[in-house]
């Protein structure tokens, strides 16, 4: 057992980067960590496919060969249906998600998928979305075995029921492309023609006159019922439920605008304002594009169904098969092997249950179940297949109850939104008897003025400017945002998280790292011969825990160990210098020791002196410490975890008394403490991973699911950050509530100008010249404004480099 | 004469037009990050594809 030389270079697998224990899997001089990443080898060197390694360093996935009949429910005629996107005699296309994808090589190599199976005619990947589109014939090539391919080499396809179940294009960034277009060339054009107006030349020709304005009317026809078609739409809808939305007064100015100009150049007396109203639709559209601009491939909306898997295994019979898992039936035999999700409420029939319900509860031990007991769904099984009796079928399991839980289906109301509209709708009103009275007060001496006015009043009081400034101020921000990996649902996240003023977090997988430990060792202070002592025993086995213990202790060099035994599940023993060193489980070393079982922990004794004993902590993640420290200056903060009470003692050199600390809370208690939370007023903030927090996450102002790969899987939340950029939280919450002052003084801004022009425009004395200079002045200052201002912030507060 | 002038360069306008509204209907601004990669994979012609395999087996 005696390791003495340690390998000095390290072996890296040719195929996927990843360390070689040993260099016996190889062909030539390229070394490769197991036989699935050399047969991925293989196969794409058969096919010539090689370029693959030259395109980026170690760029392959070590694949999983084991299928089993795992793929067998791909060959169900009704999920094929699902999956494919078009089929006809011949050809059939399917799109997949394929989360594995990330580096240039994955985008040729699955290009040129044609080149390892004829029948596929043509791939294509689209990166960010993660997706890849493939054509093929399928009288060559069965669905199934094209997926199986996929994973042969590496890129299984995400098949999920969700994905399956709703597949509808969005359509509606297309139509948006489409309007900037037309409302942007309008625009540019309008302003050409409008160039002697502009510079004041008196055209004398009557003709060229009229005819540039009859060219401005019919380009401006497409940009006001085309372009601004959505506005007016918005505002009906807005009607009919009796609601004046921002929207409104925002047709009204167009339709202004627009009426008066059809007036001005059928009655002869002006050339209209079609290049302000051009401009103000353009600029809109280009406002609504920021705020539209949501990461659509990130999935925010995930529900149970996403975790669970598309078909399960069930036994019929004594025969297996793969059945869709909506198909699921109670009464059902299921196989689940391991690494497996249980899809529906079950009892264990047969085998020995390891459950992992740290995705469901946050709880990271796993639970052992027996013969007999029930099993909720949303588990994972850890060790061997086992044979479960289905109880209830999937969509009536505890986790899908607490999923159909009152809040997922709440649509929540956008703050910002309702702000605006607040605004708009006081601001229209007023704006609105401006105009009548003012009608009535010159209606008496002057017809024609009083349309004027009229007219005038509505077109410069327009709430442009409000419309403006909030999605500009927040697109830009949401930029920001995204540059420094935290990327929002919408813009209306960036205002409820300005608002908040307590932060919940969940500790397993938010502000610990998944699979990542620390040990602490318990007891008498150890001194270096002791640590010496302990470290020359550890370094003689291989059990994970002794190599942990081993990485702990400090000491350069080893004492010779003798009589070196090692009890697999209990402990080693060994004798330095006629010391006989124990280290292992309780019973092993000592069994009078005293000790609950809250977390693992190995004990050491010398010479039947037990010293102490190391305990498996959570490792927490980088400047988690300063994150707190600092937070917990402004807001309340508390914990929740799934977990024991076994960190309490560790979670408190972050937090402080004062903080709340809550353990073993379910989904539900999460939720309901969220709920009890707001109740007091308070806005929450919860930051948290797992579908344990699902729950949580919704219930509260804003839910940030921390990820370590943002695109593979995140619960239903407003944003999703990644889990290095954590400790940059407090300045996103600070950003944010700049961002709210920069909109608040753009508001102002425009409310000056609208009250400048009202106050011309009820006079009577807005001549067409300072309507055009005001209108297209305040709108595209206020955007400046919002842009500039966001921008130089982000750079002062270290968000955007300079 | 500048009717014609400028319904000629209204002309030439409204065809940039028609050419970005048929580029958004056929999906270029889908996806405008992967071509951004996929134009830097090589062509491979068969000597290049020699050469590949000859330095492979070196």
């Amino acid at each position: 057992m005696n390791k003495e030389t340690k390998t000095e270079i390290l072996l890296t697998c040719y195929h996927c980067g990843d360390e070689c224990k040993d260099d016996s899997i190889r062909i030539d001089e390229k070394l490769f960590c197991c036989n699935g990443c050399k047969t991925v080898y293989e196969i794409l060197d058969q096919n010539k496919l090689c370029n693959y390694y030259n395109l980026d360093q170690n760029p392959g996935i070590s694949p999983n060969f084991n299928f089993g009949n795992r793929f067998d429910y791909l060959d169900d005629p009704s999920t094929i249906q699902k999956i494919l996107d078009f089929q006809d005699e011949n050809i059939s296309k399917a799109t997949f998600h394929i989360p594995q994808m990330h580096c240039s090589s994955c985008i040729w190599l699955l290009e040129n998928l044609f080149k390892l199976n004829i029948a596929v005619t043509h791939s294509q990947v689209d990166f960010l979305k993660k997706e890849l589109s493939v054509t093929f014939n399928h009288n060559k090539i069965s669905l199934k075995e094209l997926v199986k391919l996929l994973t042969s080499i590496g890129y299984e396809p995400q098949i999920l029921l969700e994905s399956v179940e709703q597949k509808n294009e969005n359509k509606s960034s297309q139509t948006l492309h489409l309007r900037i277009g037309v409302a942007g060339f309008c625009f540019l054009n309008v302003m050409v023609f409008s160039f002697p107006e502009y510079l004041g030349i008196d055209v004398s020709d009557s003709f060229l006159k009229d005819f540039f304005v009859t060219l401005n009317f019919i380009l401006s026809l497409p940009v006001v019922f085309f372009s601004g078609w959505e506005y007016f739409g918005s505002a009906i809808k807005g009607l009919r439920k009796k609601i004046i939305n921002i929207d409104f007064p925002i047709s009204l100015g167009i339709l202004a605008l627009f009426g008066r100009s059809i007036y001005e150049v059928a009655s002869q007396t002006g050339a209209g304002y079609f290049d302000s109203l051009t401009g103000l639709i353009f600029l809109l559209l280009i406002g609504k594009f920021f705020q539209e601009k949501t990461y659509s491939y990130l999935n925010f909306e995930r529900n149970y169904k996403s975790f669970f898997p598309l078909s399960v295994t069930i036994k019929i019979d004594g025969k297996e098969m793969s059945i869709p898992v909506n198909k699921l039936m109670v009464g059902n035999r299921i196989i689940v092997r391991k690494n497996e999700i249980i899809p529906a409420d079950a009892i264990l029939f047969n085998g020995a249950g390891r459950i992992d319900y740290s995705f469901v509860t946050g709880e990271s031990k796993p639970v052992t179940k027996v013969s007999g007991e029930m099993i909720y769904a949303g588990g994972r099984q850890l060790s061997s297949a086992i044979e479960l009796e289905v109880i209830r079928e999937v969509s009536q399991s505890y986790l899908t109850q607490l999923w159909n839980n009152d809040i997922f289906n709440k649509k929540t109301e956008s703050f910002f939104t309702n702000f605006s509209n607040v605004v708009s709708k006081r601001f229209t009103i007023f704006v609105l008897l401006t105009a009548f009275v003012s009608v009535g007060f010159w209606l008496p001496s002057s017809f024609a003025t009083a349309i004027n006015v009229f007219t005038a009043v509505l077109i410069v009081a327009c709430p442009c400017a409000i419309a403006l400034s909030a999605p500009f101020t927040f697109g830009n921000a949401m930029r920001i945002f995204g540059r420094n990996k935290f990327y929002l649902r919408n813009t209306s996240v960036i205002e409820d998280l300005g608002k908040v003023d307590s932060i919940v977090f969940d500790k397993t997988g938010t502000i610990t790292q998944l699979g990542k430990s620390d040990l602490v060792f318990t007891g008498t202070v150890l001194n270096s011969f002791q640590q010496k002592i302990i470290k020359s025993l550890v370094r003689n086995s291989t059990h994970p825990l002794s190599l942990k213990i081993y990485n702990s202790l400090e000491s350069d060099d080893f004492f010779p160990v003798t009589k070196f035994d090692e009890i697999p599940g209990l402990g080693i023993t060994g004798v330095v210098y006629g010391n006989t060193i124990k280290v292992g489980s309780k019973e092993y070393v000592n069994q009078s020791a005293h000790a609950d079982d809250l977390a693992t922990k190995i004990f050491v004794s010398i010479n039947d002196e037990v010293l102490g004993f190391f305990t498996v902590t959570n490792s927490y993640r980088e400047g988690i410490g300063e994150v707190v420290k600092s937070l917990s200056k402004r807001f309340k903060l508390s914990l929740l975890s799934g977990d024991n009470e076994g960190e309490k003692f560790n979670l408190l050199k972050f937090f402080t008394t004062k903080d709340e600390l809550l353990f073993k809370q379910s989904p539900e208690d999460k939720l309901n403490y969220v709920k009890s939370l707001q109740s007091s007023n308070k806005k929450v903030l919860m930051v948290g991973d797992g579908l344990n927090d699902a729950g949580a996450l919704k219930q509260s102002d804003v839910g940030i699911a921390v990820t370590e790969d943002i695109s593979s899987f995140s619960p239903a939340c407003d944003a999703i950050l990644d889990a290095s950029n954590l400790n940059m939280l407090p300045k996103f919450l600070n950003y944010s509530q700049s961002a709210i002052k920069i909109i608040y003084i753009s508001f102002v801004i425009s409310f000056l100008y609208n009250l400048i022009g009202l106050s011309f425009a009820i006079q009577g004395m807005l001549s067409p010249l300072i309507a055009a200079i005001l209108m297209p002045l305040s709108s595209i200052s206020v955007v400046l404004f919002a842009t500039i201002s966001t921008n130089l912030l982000a750079k002062r507060r270290g968000l955007l480099s300079q | 004469m500048i009717v014609l002038l400028i319904g000629i360069s209204l002309l030439v306008a409204v065809g940039f037009l028609v050419a970005f509204l048929i580029a958004v209907k056929k999906g270029q601004y889908k996806d405008t990050h992967t071509p951004a990669i996929r134009v830097l994979f090589d062509n491979e012609t068969e000597e290049e594809k020699k050469k590949i395999n000859n330095s492979e087996s070196k």
